[in-house]
């Protein structure tokens, strides 16, 4: 056949395959601040992304004040209010966003780099990191909305089996902190709370400045100290507690009134510079992480037509972030798919993948490094969890180099340490009673 | 896998970012077998995107065989002659690369993103799967029931996009676009085999086949390839379609939609608007300008923040939780100017309806502000620059743009023609278009188990 031809030709070049990976320039500014820079003068726009630790691990007490603080940040700063700050950042073709996961909050900016456009939108992002309004009214607003946005979660089963699957796992842990929140919390949160948190956590000691763009070094370090301007040095956030490994099973189940149920069941997994990462994501690779190819995938989808989309990831954090594996099926088809997802992860965990199996998500994802890094849009998302989680500035360098040395061995070893099938949260969010 | 869009609904994929104005011009060429081939240079990253685009979708089905052009998507990855089931996904892993399909009302489309060096493999594999797909009674057997799943998952539990299939629905009288992508429920559990062949024999030609390269390439070379291996294919008869053109609508439709499984109240309202390629071709009364007009229309109520259904309806009275509008005039056929608004709770669906209501009238009865316009162009401009960074989306534009018979370079007249729009012409559109007569609205109501048979 033509293509076994083809294949045969090539198919040693793709381990050489030689991307240079962008030169990333790191450096700190003099209130603590971690920048990092990667020069792309091919367009002329610049990607700027400041991350601080102020996701919602840091709630506290408070479910969902990190997410609350941060979209409340896109209210309106210093002078303007929300209808005029928006009107000022129109006028320059930008667009700027706040947000928070579990463990960073962002402000980013996508802005042409021509100084007339690029230097009002930084001076906007300054302001809305230095002196974001917090307005009364819009506090009020914005809490309606999170409120509503709670209630649209539960027409949701996806959402519903996320929120049940956190609190499951991680219990007291920050992480099973509701991102969005919960009805009590969000109808208590004050204006001296949304204030104390910016105050806390939005400072210079907690900040990691990501640039990618249209200058060089001296720009980028005119735009770091442009963004960060007046930015208190202030103090990191606290580490947070190591995660505790689930000491037993847990089911939980929520009744939904939908034609399908979701299934999502995992565990704790992985935490950012984990000795065990590449032998954990290479493997989960061929378990569930690689799309049609990935053994879930094959079992549950094509094999049995169980489900559009069976899969699984380890999704690493500062702390153990969750390993999961997920599928939504006919509520009649539950306890069926339940039971090959298990048995699948269980013949995984105790065989390991084939060798062939191995080699073949090796290559995918030496192969595929370049698609990771083809956008300026992709390579700050790069550079800030570099910066975020202190990784090795030639983490991109090594990258297909450490995945590459990953064997059989290896990834069988990580996941009978790791990864106990007897003891899953399983997390089920559909109609129960006569399907099973 | 294997996404489906509605892409016609979605104004900012298809319409604004239009214009990727690229260092050096995408260069066309025509094979002798009616294949069109367009590559677009990009030598910023080692890697390259390919996609196949047919000119089929869910707007070429008829009752009865709605979803077959979706479906037929799914099979496409259930091998060929020369490739078992499977077996191109894997070969495409193997190197690194990432492939998916999705599927339109108007279009479906295939793509392999890699390293640049595979565009011939890619090449190869999609010229085997345009004439060569075998179709196995298993595996279309248990592909139905994926597909099945995948309604469930999208639609039936999803109370908003349930209604909004209904919206379709009833906005359309004999236009295919009343179908949904995914087919309805019933047809799928009736589709044959048979039906799934015969859709194929007819469109997956050469001569109804768009394909699109942007990356690392030289144009020459990919057209020497594409010779190669596309070259061999025979053309065949392209079947014409039956319009089945929409009659006008007169009057206002109005339809109520409860759930049970719904929380928050939901409007829908959709007024007719007619579409750039039946403008072009004097398909329709519309004049090309008013296309760019009605674009610019929706952008002054929902483009960015500053827009007025966010600044009025959301910040200012404090009506709507959320608002949105959208307006797709690169569609294949007359499409819709939609709206789409929660509540805030003490309001109601009928208040939210009249303050939308309200904000058209305003652009009726008098142009929007020069810096409103202002903001748009300086936005139009900047999107323009921003969307290089993508490979993928330049070639989506591409296709897109031809797969609906519209010649991929009016991307590049796209800042300039939103630039020429007036704020007397955006008014003009607004009352021409935006009327009672041509509008469809829909209450999505949140009921008690039980109420929902309630009569």
């Amino acid at each position: 056949m033509r293509i076994e031809r083809l294949l045969a030709a090539t198919l040693f070049v793709v381990a050489q395959a030689v991307l240079a990976t962008p030169k990333i320039e790191h450096w700190t500014t003099p209130a603590g601040a971690q920048v990092y820079f990667v020069a792309a003068a091919e367009i002329p726009m610049l990607d700027v992304r400041v991350v601080f630790n102020a996701g919602s691990a840091c709630d506290g007490a408070k479910p969902g004040l990190a997410s609350f603080t941060a979209g409340l940040m896109h209210e309106g700063a210093g002078e303007l209010d929300t209808n005029a700050f928006h009107d000022a950042l129109g006028a320059t073709g930008a667009s700027l966003g706040t947000g928070a996961m579990r463990d960073m909050a962002w402000v980013s900016l996508r802005t042409l780099s021509d100084p007339a456009s690029a230097d009002p939108a930084l001076a906007l992002m300054q302001s809305t990191i230095r002196n974001p309004r917090f307005d009364a009214a819009a506090l009020e607003r914005l809490r309606e909305q999170a409120l509503i946005g709670l209630k649209s979660e539960k027409e949701s089963p996806d959402a519903m089996a996320e929120r049940t699957f956190f609190a499951a796992l991680y219990g007291d842990h920050p992480y099973g902190s509701p991102t969005a929140g919960t009805e009590d919390s969000v109808k208590a949160f004050t204006r001296a709370d949304v204030i104390a948190f910016h105050q806390r956590y939005y400072v210079a000691a907690n900040a990691t400045v990501a640039i990618v763009g249209a200058t060089d070094r001296a720009g980028a370090e005119r735009i770091a100290a442009a963004v960060l301007r007046d930015v208190p040095a202030g103090e990191p956030a606290a580490p947070l507690p190591p995660v505790a490994p689930l000491a037993a099973a847990r089911e939980a189940h929520v009744e939904f009134p939908a034609t399908q149920s979701h299934v999502w069941i995992g565990q704790t997994g992985l935490k950012r510079g984990d000795p065990d990462y590449f032998a954990l994501i290479v493997g989960n690779h061929v378990l569930g992480g690689n799309g049609l190819v990935s053994i879930l995938a094959d079992e549950i989808r094509e094999k049995r037509g169980l489900s559009y989309s069976a899969q699984s990831q380890f999704e690493p954090l500062a702390e153990a972030g969750p390993f999961l594996a997920s599928l939504q099926t006919k509520a009649s088809q539950e306890a069926e798919a339940l039971k090959v997802l298990r048995a699948t992860l269980a013949k995984f965990v105790a065989e390991g993948p084939s060798e062939k199996a191995l080699a073949a998500a090796k290559q995918n994802l030496v192969g595929g490094f370049p698609l990771r890094l083809d956008g300026n849009g992709k390579i700050i998302e790069y550079l800030a969890m570099i910066g975020f989680y202190h990784l090795p500035l030639d983490y991109l360098d090594t990258f297909t180099e450490r995945v590459a040395k990953i064997t059989v061995d290896d990834v069988r070893d990580a996941f009978r340490r790791r990864v106990d099938p007897a003891r899953m949260v399983t997390v089920t969010v559909g109609k129960q009673s006569g399907t099973r | 896998m294997h996404a489906l869009a509605r892409i016609r609904q979605c104004l900012l994929i298809l319409c604004l970012p239009l214009a990727a104005a690229a260092a050096e011009p995408a260069q066309e060429f025509t094979l002798p077998n009616g294949l069109k081939l367009i590559v677009q240079e990009d030598h910023r990253a080692p890697v390259a995107v390919v996609q196949v685009w047919y000119k089929i979708g869910s707007s070429y089905e008829h009752d009865g065989t709605t979803g077959l052009s979706h479906a037929l998507e799914h099979m496409m990855f259930k091998g060929t002659k020369h490739h078992p089931p499977g077996e191109f996904s894997r070969i495409v892993a193997a190197r690194g690369g990432k492939e998916n399909a999705f599927t339109t009302t108007d279009y479906t489309a295939y793509f392999e993103q890699w390293a640049a060096s595979n565009v011939e493999l890619s090449f190869d594999l999609e010229a085997d799967r345009m004439r060569n797909l075998t179709f196995d009674e298993q595996d279309f057997a248990k592909e139905m029931k994926v597909i099945m799943e995948e309604r469930h998952m999208r639609t039936d539990d999803n109370p908003q996009a349930l209604a909004s299939e209904v919206v379709d629905a009833v906005a359309f009288l004999t236009s295919p676009y009343r179908h949904p992508v995914i087919g309805w429920q019933s047809d799928l559990e009736s589709m044959r085999l048979e039906d799934l062949r015969a859709w194929y024999a007819r469109w997956y030609a050469p001569n109804n086949a768009i394909v699109v390269v942007v990356g690392d390439v030289e144009p020459a070379k990919v057209h020497a390839l594409a010779q190669k291996h596309f070259g061999p294919l025979a053309k065949q008869l392209i079947p014409p379609t039956k319009p089945r053109t929409e009659p006008e609508q007169r009057g206002m439709k109005r339809l109520t939609f409860k759930s049970e499984s719904a929380t928050l109240p939901y409007l829908m309202m959709a007024y007719k608007a007619p579409v750039l390629v039946e403008a072009l071709a004097k398909r329709t009364n519309a004049e090309p300008w008013e296309i760019y007009a009605l674009d610019v229309l929706s952008e002054t109520l929902d483009g960015d923040q500053s827009s007025r259904l966010t600044r009025n309806l959301v910040r200012g009275r404090q009506i709507a939780a959320q608002v949105e509008s959208s307006y797709a005039p690169a569609s294949r056929l007359e499409s819709l100017f939609s709206f789409a608004a929660v509540p805030t709770p003490g309001h109601t669906l009928e208040e939210l309806e009249k303050a939308i209501g309200a904000e058209i009238a305003a652009l009726q009865s008098a142009p929007p502000t020069p810096e409103e316009l202002a903001r748009i162009k300086t936005r139009v401009v900047a999107d323009e620059v921003f969307q290089q960074d993508s490979v993928f989306y330049q070639a989506m534009v591409i296709g897109s743009l031809e797969a609906v018979g519209l010649d991929w370079r009016i991307k590049d007249d796209y800042v300039e023609r939103i630039k020429a729009v007036t704020p007397e012409q955006v008014q003009a559109v607004a009352r021409k278009y935006l009327t009672e007569d041509r509008l469809t609205v829909a209450h999505l109501l949140p009921v008690a188990k039980g109420d929902a048979d309630a009569h």
